[in-house]
C-alpha cells in the first residue's frame, strides 16, 4: 500500500481505481486496458501539475514522507563493502547517528547519517532520526579518524533535529553540536554533505559544514520546524503552511541564497516513487561534488570551506 | 483597594509632585519580590542585594563592569543585509527590527569592543537579550566573526557574553549559518593561540548554546542562568515528565561538567583578570635560552 499526503488526495483516488480496474477479471479485457492506460495517463499528467508547483509545506510533507529512502538506503546502495562503527567511547551508542567505513566508487570514505527508520520497529530503534548527545560525540570521532586516515567523508542528513531529552540536556547536548560542526570545519579531508530530507536545525548542521552541501530538489533545510516558527510567531502550530512559506526552507530558497551548492532534482512525484532511481542520481552527483576536492592540499581545503562559510548570508534577496 | 492606596498615597504624590517620581525609582527583584532602591541596584552590578539574584544586564552594562576604569573602545560593526528574507509574520521582520533598536538604541542585539582589563589588552562582546531576545542572525554572526578577527589582530584575548534565545528565526537558514561561521570565529582565536573565554548569562539557549557559547577555554556561568539547548516547554511535551528541580541552570550544569564555575558578578571582573594573567605570558619577558644539556660523562658521576 502506498502512502499518500493529505494534496495528493485526487491523485490517491485516480491510483486506486487503476488498481482497482486492473484487477478485475472479465471478458472484455481490452476496454479495461484502454480504461486502465487513459486513467494512468490522466495520473501521471496529475502528478506532473502537482509536483511542479509544491508549496513549502507540501515540500515538508514530501521532505518527511514515510516511505522516502532514509540515510541507511543510501549506503545500501552506493557503498560497498560498509562497516559500521559505534559508539562515543565516553557513554553510549547511538543508533540515530550512523557511520563508518565503506567504499565509495571503490574509494575509501568516512560515511555518516542520521537515520530516521522505516517502520515502527526501526524508528524507535533509531530514535526516529534525532540524536542525543553520544550521537554527536560519535560523529566527531568518526569525522577526526577520516581525518587521520584521510578518508573523504560523505553524510546523509535526515533529522527533525536533536533530540530535546533531558537526559540529553544532561549530557551536554549543545556542546555535542557546536563539537560535530567544530570537527567537520577542521576535517583535513573532503566532505560533502546531502540534506536527503529535513534539514532539522542543529541537529543537521552537526553533519552539515562541509565542503559541499547538496540537498535533494523536494528536501527541506531550516533553522526551526515551520509547526516551532509558527507556535511562537503566530502562537498557533496551525500556521505551520504560513511559516514553511516565510522561513524560505526549500532547496531552491537555499540554493538561491547560496546556503547549499547544488540542488539534486528527484524523479516525479518525489524520492519515494522511485528510490533507485534517486539513490543513483545522489550518487552520481556525490562523485561530481567530489571529484574537485580529492587531491586538494588539507589546508588549502579548510581554508576555502572557511572562507564558504564567511562568505554566506552577506547577500539578501534582491 | 486598601487604605494605602486611597489615602496614602495620594497625600505622598501631592506633597513631592507626580513628576519627581519616576517609575523606576523602585525595582521588586523578580526572586524574592524584596523592593530595591534604583540606585543601589545599580551599584550592587544589579544583584539582589536580599537574596542575590542576578539580573539580566544590558551589552553596555557588560562592557562598562568588564574594561579597567569602565573605558573601551566600541567598533563599528560590518553591515549585513537587512531582512533578507522578507519575513513576515504577524509583523514584519524589518517592523520588528526597528522596534528593537528604538527601544534597545543598539542597532543589533551584539556590542563588540576594545580596552583593557587588568592592564592586559583584551577583546570584548556582549549580547543583549533585550534586542529581539538576543537572538542570532547574520548581525550577530558577523559581530562575533569582527571580534575574532580584531582578537587576532591585536593577540588580544576574546570574552563573550552571552545572553540569547537562539537563531533568529526571521532570518531562517541564514541564521542557522551563523553556527559555523560564529564557530569559524572561535577557531582563528584559539590557532592565534589566544584565549577564548565564555560568559554565559541568563538566558543562553538554542542554536548560540550549540555553536561558539559552548566552545571556550573557559566557561564561565553566572549564578542561576538558564542555559540549555532545547527549550523546557518542548523537553516537557516530548519526555512527558516533569523537569529535575533546578533544570538548565547554572548550578545543574557545573553539576554535570558542562562548565569550568560559576562566579559571581562581583567577582566577574576579577576572575577574567586572573585568568588572562595566567593563560597570556607577559609580553615583555625574554626567557633565557635553556642551558646545554650535560655531557653523558657527567651524569654518570652523578
Amino acid at each position: 500500500m502506498r502512502n499518500f499526503l493529505d494534496f495528493e488526495k485526487p491523485l490517491a483516488e485516480l491510483e486506486s481505481k487503476i488498481d482497482e480496474l486492473r484487477r478485475m477479471p472479465g471478458p472484455e479485457g481490452l476496454s479495461i486496458a484502454d480504461e486502465v492506460s487513459r486513467l494512468s495517463e490522466k495520473a501521471d499528467r496529475q502528478l506532473r501539475t502537482l509536483y511542479a508547483k509544491l508549496t513549502p509545506w507540501q515540500k515538508t510533507q514530501v521532505a518527511r514522507h514515510p516511505d522516502r529512502p532514509r540515510a541507511l538506503a543510501y549506503i545500501a546502495g552506493l557503498i560497498t563493502d560498509f562497516m559500521p562503527l559505534g559508539g562515543d567511547r565516553a557513554f553510549a551508542e547511538d543508533a540515530a547517528i550512523v557511520g563508518g567505513l565503506g567504499r565509495f566508487r571503490e574509494r575509501p570514505v568516512m560515511v555518516l547519517g542520521t537515520e530516521k527508520g522505516t517502520d515502527t520497529e526501526s524508528r524507535i530503534k533509531h530514535n526516529f532520526g534525532s540524536a542525543r548527545p553520544e550521537g554527536y560525540r560519535k560523529v566527531r570521532r568518526l569525522m577526526e579518524l577520516a581525518g587521520r586516515y584521510h578518508l573523504p567523508i560523505l553524510s546523509f542528513i535526515d533529522t527533525s533535529g536533536a533530540y530535546p531529552g533531558i537526559d540529553a540536556e544532561a549530557r551536554g547536548q549543545a556542546e555535542a553540536i557546536a563539537r560535530s560542526i567544530e570537527a567537520g570545519l577542521a576535517a583535513p579531508v573532503p566532505f560533502v554533505a546531502t540534506v536527503i530530507g529535513e534539514g532539522g536545525s542543529g541537529g543537521a548542521i552537526a553533519l552539515g559544514a562541509a565542503d559541499r552541501v547538496l540537498m535533494l530538489e523536494h528536501s527541506i533545510y531550516s533553522v526551526i520546524s515551520p509547526e516551532g516558527c509558527a507556535s511562537i510567531l503566530w502562537r498557533d502550530a496551525a500556521s505551520a503552511s504560513v511559516a514553511a512559506e516565510a522561513l524560505r526552507l526549500t532547496a531552491d530558497d537555499l540554493r538561491r541564497f547560496d546556503l547549499v551548492d547544488a540542488v539534486i532534482p528527484e524523479p516525479l512525484g518525489g524520492a519515494h516513487r522511485a528510490p533507485d532511481v534517486m539513490i543513483a542520481s545522489v550518487g552520481d552527483a556525490l562523485e561530481t561534488a567530489l571529484a574537485p576536492l580529492l587531491g586538494q592540499a588539507p589546508e588549502a581545503l579548510k581554508a576555502r570551506r572557511r572562507e564558504k562559510f564567511l562568505a554566506m548570508g552577506r547577500e539578501g534577496l534582491s | 483597594m486598601s487604605w494605602l492606596t486611597e489615602f496614602v498615597r495620594p497625600k505622598i504624590r501631592t506633597l513631592l509632585g507626580r513628576k519627581d517620581v519616576p517609575e523606576n525609582l523602585w525595582h521588586q527583584c523578580p526572586a524574592c519580590q524584596q523592593m530595591i532602591f534604583q540606585r543601589d541596584l545599580e551599584a550592587n552590578l544589579k544583584v539582589c542585594m536580599h537574596c542575590g539574584h542576578h539580573m539580566r544586564a544590558t551589552a553596555r552594562e557588560r562592557l562598562n563592569w568588564t574594561f579597567d576604569e569602565g573605558a573601551y573602545t566600541l567598533i563599528d560593526m560590518p553591515r549585513v543585509p537587512q531582512d533578507p528574507l522578507r519575513f513576515r509574520d504577524q509583523k514584519r521582520y524589518s517592523d520588528r527590527l526597528k522596534e528593537a533598536r528604538d527601544k534597545t538604541k543598539l542597532d543589533d542585539a551584539i556590542l563588540v569592543a576594545h580596552g583593557q582589563i587588568g592592564g592586559h589588552k583584551a577583546v570584548v562582546a556582549a549580547m543583549d537579550f533585550n534586542f529581539m531576545a538576543g537572538s542570532m542572525g547574520a548581525a550577530v554572526g558577523e559581530g562575533i566573526v569582527a571580534a575574532a578577527r580584531l582578537a587576532v589582530l591585536q593577540k588580544a584575548p576574546f570574552i563573550i557574553y552571552t545572553s540569547s534565545g537562539g537563531a533568529r528565526m526571521q532570518e531562517g537558514a541564514i541564521s542557522l549559518m551563523q553556527m559555523p561561521r560564529s564557530i569559524i570565529a572561535t577557531q582563528m582565536v584559539k590557532e592565534a593561540g589566544l584565549p577564548f573565554l565564555v560568559v554565559l548569562t541568563d538566558p543562553t539557549t538554542g542554536g548560540v548554546t550549540a555553536s561558539f557559547a559552548m566552545l571556550g577555554d573557559i566557561q564561565i556561568a553566572e549564578p542561576g542562568a538558564l542555559i540549555g539547548f532545547a527549550g523546557a516547554r518542548v523537553i516537557e511535551q516530548t519526555v512527558r515528565e516533569k523537569l529535575p528541580e533546578g533544570f538548565q541552570r547554572s548550578e545543574y550544569l557545573y553539576e554535570h561538567g558542562i562548565v569550568d564555575m560559576i562566579v559571581n558578578r562581583a567577582e566577574m571582573r576579577a576572575t577574567i583578570t586572573r585568568l588572562i594573567d595566567m593563560l597570556v605570558p607577559p609580553p615583555a619577558v625574554v626567557t633565557e635560552p635553556p642551558a646545554p644539556p650535560p655531557a653523558a660523562n657527567e651524569l654518570a658521576t652523578v
